[in-house]
């Protein structure tokens, strides 16, 4: 057995896989990674099942001492990683030799990095997933963020190592640009035109108070007219709720089953690892897309990531 | 009864099924039906389900299905929802130490009312309440209906934390915080059941359908069922 001695935790790092589906009449929402293209891509790097569990990590990176031999991949934004002084390539399968440390920084781009492990980061799973959901403190590692002096095991690794590196064409297709997409959520209706107008073309800023359950956005408000109350109802993740006083909440991926303010819009699923890569104060705006449109785009995603270009040897 | 079931897309991966735009008892039935057909034969591809009072939010694998023909394999399930049976609804009780630190709120909202804080418990505790559904966050039931005289607004500033088994109204819901989280509903007591508890088969205390009581104790009692 090996294992990753946690010497820093960073801002806020987590063992997240692809999340527990399927528990939501239990009010269990599915968590798992925020930006899930790249823990998927990460452990494909190191020739891990897509949905093995990985750390996130969160705007700071941690420090993390191998006593043995390990395949790792970083994903996702760049935090500035070296082991042991030696610049760490993103996107890429590195071998750490036993007795290395492996650093990462602040970030120089998005919000999340994504270290993944060959044989994945192994913690006790609760209902079918290694996935942590801070707020309810289940899965993960005792079911909250790494601390300095967490010991994490490692699963058998059993491939030899090799350079696996992500295509260009494929990084550059995966790097966010332009405005996040998003369909008609169930109360667009219930918003004025003037405010439907003003959501479409308002540029919005991302608060500080964002985290894992929602993205707080800071600008003009958007209003509704009358103050007719909604029925609780079930929330999708990507929801942009919009409260009494106008302020959208994007609803992610530890987010509430169930809520009782209108949804202008929902994010699309293409789009869900970008919501993952936003820092607090940047700037977005939404561009509405039909279903169609949406569904075209989730299907070429999943094209790029099965095309023979995605993974270079 | 199946005209009366609306479709709406929510997202690029999910459809609410909604049973009218009321909470009636009738109307949560047909949503406990509908979810109880679905998960005793789940539809490929369905990857999630959130019951709500009279709504309920199907989440699916988007390169699997469509809206379209998600609505056409329900409208088949909706068919046969006067056959589903449910089950007969346990009866529980929750038993609850009202106002001091751990109702901070009863001696409002008695007063909002125009009545003691002894009489804002008596009601709490008269009426038997069917849990319309587990959600926001696991274990948190939706309890239903609050007598009318105790029908109170949220307090326009939530708290940040709200202590694990508070007792909560707002409007004319009442339910129990399962966990420390951010609230906004008048808090006017506290349980030593634990709600939610992932180390136990029935992983949360209330199941959708139960019949719900409340009754008051002690802090004595609290305390001591507390460490029980």
């Amino acid at each position: 057995m090996s294992f990753i001695h946690v010497q820093a935790p960073g801002l806020l790092t987590t063992v997240q896989d692809l999340g527990r589906e399927g528990f939501g009449p239990l009010g269990v929402s599915p968590s798992g990674a925020a930006d899930p293209i790249s823990l998927r891509l990460g452990n494909r790097l190191v020739a891990n099942s897509e949905s093995a569990a990985g750390l996130e990590m969160t705007l700071l990176g941690g420090t993390f001492h191998f006593p043995e031999a390990a395949v790792v991949a970083l994903t996702g934004s760049d935090f500035g990683a070296s082991i042991d002084d030696a610049t760490v390539e993103l996107w890429t399968s590195v071998e750490v030799r036993p007795g290395q440390t492996l650093r990462l920084g602040a970030t120089r781009s998005g919000a999340r990095c994504y270290l993944c492990v060959q044989g994945g980061i192994v913690v006790p799973s609760f209902l079918g997933s290694a996935s942590t959901h801070i707020l309810s403190r289940i899965g993960g590692f005792e079911g909250r963020p790494l601390r300095k002096g967490d010991v994490l095991e490692i699963g058998s690794a059993t491939k030899s190592y090799r350079k696996r590196t992500i295509g260009p064409r494929v990084r550059d297709c995966l790097s966010p640009r332009g405005a996040l997409r998003v369909t008609r959520g169930p109360q667009w209706d219930w918003f004025p035109e003037s405010s439907q107008r003003a959501f479409d073309a308002a540029a919005f800023r991302v608060g500080e108070e964002s985290n894992r359950m929602g993205l707080r956005l800071e600008g003009a408000p958007i209003l509704r007219a009358g103050a007719e109350q909604m029925i609780t109802e079930g929330v999708s993740l990507g929801a942009v709720q919009v409260p009494p006083e106008g302020l959208p909440i994007i609803i992610f991926v530890e987010q509430q089953t169930t809520g009782g303010y209108p949804i202008i819009a929902n994010v699309i699923c293409a789009d869900f690892r970008r919501i993952g890569q936003l820092r607090p104060r940047d700037e977005i705006r939404f561009e509405q897309i039909e279903l169609e449109t949406a569904r075209s785009l989730l299907i070429e995603q999943e094209k790029l990531l099965a095309s023979e270009e995605l993974i270079l040897e | 009864m199946t005209e009366v079931a609306r479709f709406q897309p929510a997202s690029d991966r999910s459809l609410l099924v909604r049973f009218g735009h009321e909470i009636t008892i009738y109307s949560n039935q047909q949503v406990r039906r509908l979810l109880r057909l679905l998960e005793s034969e789940p539809i490929a591809g369905v990857r999630n389900l959130n019951p709500a009072y009279c709504s309920l939010l199907i989440n699916f694998d988007a390169l699997r299905l469509t809206h379209s023909e998600l609505e056409a394999i329900l409208r088949g399930y909706l068919f046969r929802l006067e056959d589903v049976r449910l089950p007969d609804p346990r009866q529980l009780e929750i038993p609850v130490c009202y106002g001091g630190e751990f109702g901070p709120d009863l001696n409002e909202v008695a007063a909002l009312h125009g009545m003691t804080p002894a009489q804002a418990i008596e009601l709490h505790a008269s009426v038997t309440y069917v849990v319309y559904f587990l959600g926001f966050v696991p274990g948190f039931a939706y309890l239903g209906e609050l007598p009318e005289a105790l029908a109170t607004p949220r307090l326009a500033r939530p708290r940040r934390s709200v202590p694990p088994g508070s007792v909560g109204i707002a409007g004319k819901q009442t339910g129990v915080y399962p966990i420390a989280i951010p609230g906004g509903w008048r808090l006017i007591g506290r349980t030593p059941s634990e709600m939610f508890r992932k180390d136990r088969d029935n992983m949360s205390f209330l199941s959708i359908g139960d019949r719900v009581r409340f009754t008051s104790i002690s802090s004595a009692r609290f305390t001591a069922l507390e460490n029980a």
